[in-house]
């Protein structure tokens, strides 16, 4: 018992010392009434939290981390004033705990935390720490203060993707590998905007969906896009990190849509086009709102939606075996979702059971809980549009 | 409802998602009959798939990545020889060691090969991706569903079936390869009846090793298409561990294994969506344990444990 209690003591101990090093680290920021938090270019130090390893050339870490190094460029950072803490478990709460006070010991007063899971520890640790912004992606909480979330609608590029695949379809199926089901409103947003490109220009045309049920699993995804091919799809779209839905469809002499990175240059001209994030953009901006003093940590910061008028993603250049006039139709849907015209999810739709969904004018129904921005409740989007089959 | 051509590709891909299972499982075999329990199969994988990966990006060979791959697996399980049969470490450590450091190792490599490359890429030449197309022999896979049935697979897959047949000729019909089964079931018997416990030892466990190699060529080149991915051999080696004791300890048997196996593993994406994923993700795992019990219970002859399986041989204790 004594031992337990010592150990309890020493323990306490070194967290208050831990806190207290935090507090000192960052003194830099003077947000209580001023203008400015008092960051400059020259002492902004930025803490970015990866899953995965940047180093690895391709997916999901690797995109984001080429947005902070297209930041890094933009706003002419020194290597040091970047930390990276890699290969944190987005399941490990100690883990997450500990990378994020590592970055603030070291002086950060901005953190990107690039995974779903990261959410809970952003939100406590931006009681702690009122001087250092926490900036989480693709989650719903935030204090308007401190700590934002920030995503993009990623559904309008994959609106255009649609049309590619349904101007190409011979059989009519296209296939879409989904890392995860209907349940999460991030791949089903995806799946829908996807499955409505492809109704605006081939209304026979079905897609059809499989689920890995794991976002990253290089073997399953490719054997999933096999599935989907064996039973007749020759258009292959993906919500998944590896390429090898687009060699499956490859092999089988048929075509794709890729995502998160070209896959027209990893696999060849039988990926159309992919969709692309661009997380430079905001990044670039995040940071720029802080030096400006638009956003001032401690007592303003916004959350961040992307748009594609924004550039935060893209489709990729289209291949040479995009059927004729794709590149038309994509324009056309394109500048209609730049201007603000036509954002895929306005209104209701009817959904593979035949019910409407949607409240009048939005997309969905707000519970209050989840991402709500404009309106559109992003993760509440769980059921599949009328023309998405899951077999 | 459930067409013919259907459940022809449902066999096919069965077989393509059970060939690296086979080599990994028969690699396994090898090593448990002389009574090495190596749990390192994954890493042994991992090491033959960067090994096979980069002797295929400079040669464009085949032949020299499967090699490659082999002699990678082999050395790995040389670590872990040396330090179980000499230096009589504790089998399960070190097993798992060889798979940390296998899997870090590859992933070490590849990432140090992607930064390397320019593009952040590190792909294989198409020369060789060509090799690694299905095989296609003049009117055998011509001949109706048959030829897609049997004829038509990439190389490694016919490649797999051969060292499985001939591990399994070695095993059961060789007099060294019934001298190996000795050793497994009571080195000291083995040891008495002249046989070379040591040297048979290395031999087995280390051409298990080779083998395990090739199956993680298979992982990297194949199955991703011949682009780099860290961790590509995913796991793979653990349900090779599960399946030596679907084989019950039979390289013949681990063909019929791997591919069920296989096919289990893809189930999930032919079957209707009513069934939970985590259903079929379990799947393998529980048949082992039916298999497991059906053969005990059975007590079937030549299909059991190795006797003395993950238990040092020291001489001087007889």
């Amino acid at each position: 018992m004594k031992r337990f209690l010592a150990l309890v003591c020493s323990i306490a101990v070194m967290a208050t010392l831990l806190v207290g090093c935090g507090n000192g680290g960052d003194q830099g920021s003077t947000s209580e009434g001023g203008e400015t938090s008092g960051i400059t270019a020259e002492n902004v130090k930025v803490g970015v939290i990866h899953i995965g390893d940047p180093a690895t050339g391709s997916g999901y870490s690797y995109t984001h981390d080429q947005g902070i190094v297209a930041m890094q460029k933009n706003l002419g950072l020194k290597d040091t004033q970047i930390i990276r803490k890699n290969n944190i478990d987005d399941a490990d709460a100690t883990a997450i705990e500990n990378a994020m006070r590592e970055c603030i010991e070291e002086g950060c007063n901005i953190i990107f935390a690039t995974s779903w899971g990261y959410m809970d520890t952003c939100a406590a640790l931006a009681e702690e720490y009122p001087n250092v912004f926490f900036s989480h992606a693709t989650g719903y909480q935030s204090n308007g203060k401190n700590f934002n979330h920030y995503f993009g609608r990623i559904y309008q590029a994959r609106y255009l993707a649609g049309i590619a695949a349904g101007m190409k379809t011979e059989t009519n199926k296209i296939g879409y590998v989904s890392a995860m089901g209907s349940e999460n409103g991030e791949c089903t947003s995806g799946v829908n905007a996807f499955a409505m490109g492809v109704a605006s220009v081939n209304p026979d045309a079905v897609v059809e969906v499989k689920v890995t049920n794991n976002w990253y699993d290089p073997e399953g995804e490719g054997q999933a896009a096999q599935a989907l091919l064996d039973s007749g799809c020759d258009v292959i779209a993906q919500h998944c990190d590896t390429n090898n839905p687009m060699i499956a469809a490859r092999d089988e002499g048929v075509w794709g849509v890729g995502y998160n990175s070209d896959m027209t240059a990893e696999v060849g001209d039988a990926v159309l086009t992919s969709v692309v994030w661009n997380w430079g953009a905001y990044y670039t901006q995040a940071v720029k709102n802080v030096l400006d003093g638009t956003w001032v940590i401690g007592s303003k910061v916004e959350d961040y939606f992307g748009s594609m008028s924004d550039d935060l993603f893209r489709c990729t250049a289209l291949s040479a075996q995009a059927a004729e006039g794709t590149q038309e139709a994509m324009d056309i849907a394109a500048a209609a979702i730049k201007d603000g015209s036509f954002d895929v999810f306005t209104g209701t739709y009817t959904d593979a059971d035949g019910n409407v969904i949607g409240c009048d004018g939005v997309m969905e129904c707000n519970d209050g809980k989840t991402m709500e921005v404009d309106g559109v409740n992003y993760a509440a989007i769980t059921s599949y549009y009328k023309n998405v089959v899951v077999k | 409802m459930i067409s013919m051509a259907i459940v022809l590709k449902f066999i096919v891909a069965a077989v393509s998602a059970g060939t690296p299972l086979l080599f990994g499982t028969v690699g396994e075999i090898l090593s448990e009959k002389v009574g090495h329990l190596n749990l390192g199969v994954e890493g042994m994988m991992a090491i033959g798939a960067v090994a096979g990966f980069a002797a295929g990006y400079a040669t464009g060979n085949l032949a020299a990545a499967m090699i490659a791959a082999f002699i990678a697996g082999a050395l790995a399980a040389l670590i872990y020889a040396v330090l179980t049969i000499g230096f009589m470490a504790n089998q399960n450590v070190i097993g798992l060691t060889l798979t940390i450091f296998g899997v870090g190792l590859a992933n070490f490599i590849g990432v140090y090969m992607v930064s390397q490359t320019g593009s952040n890429n590190w792909q294989l030449p198409a020369v060789l991706i060509d090799q690694m197309k299905n095989v296609n022999i003049p009117f055998l896979t011509d001949i109706p569903i048959l030829g897609k049935l049997l004829f038509n697979y990439d190389p490694f897959t016919y490649v797999g079936i051969i060292i499985a047949l001939v591990c399994g000729f070695y095993l059961f019909r060789t007099k060294a390869g019934l001298n190996t089964q000795a050793i497994g079931e009571n080195p000291s018997a083995a040891d008495a009846a002249s046989i070379q416990v040591t040297k048979w030892k290395y031999i087995n466990i280390v051409v298990g090793g080779g083998i395990c190699g090739i199956g993680g060529a298979y992982c990297s080149m194949v199955i991703n298409g011949g682009i780099w991915i860290n961790d590509c051999v995913g796991g793979l080696g653990w349900i090779a561990v599960a399946l030596v004791i679907f084989a019950s300890w039979k390289p013949q048997m681990a063909i019929l294994g791997s591919f069920i196996f296989g096919a289990l593993r893809i189930l999930k994406f032919y079957m209707p969506s009513v069934i939970p994923i985590a259903f079929f993700n379990m799947l393998p795992f529980i048949i082992t344990a039916i298999v497991l019990l059906a053969a005990s219970i059975r007590g079937a002859k030549g299909s059991h444990i190795p006797e003395h399986l993950g238990m040092n041989y020291f001489r001087e204790e007889r």
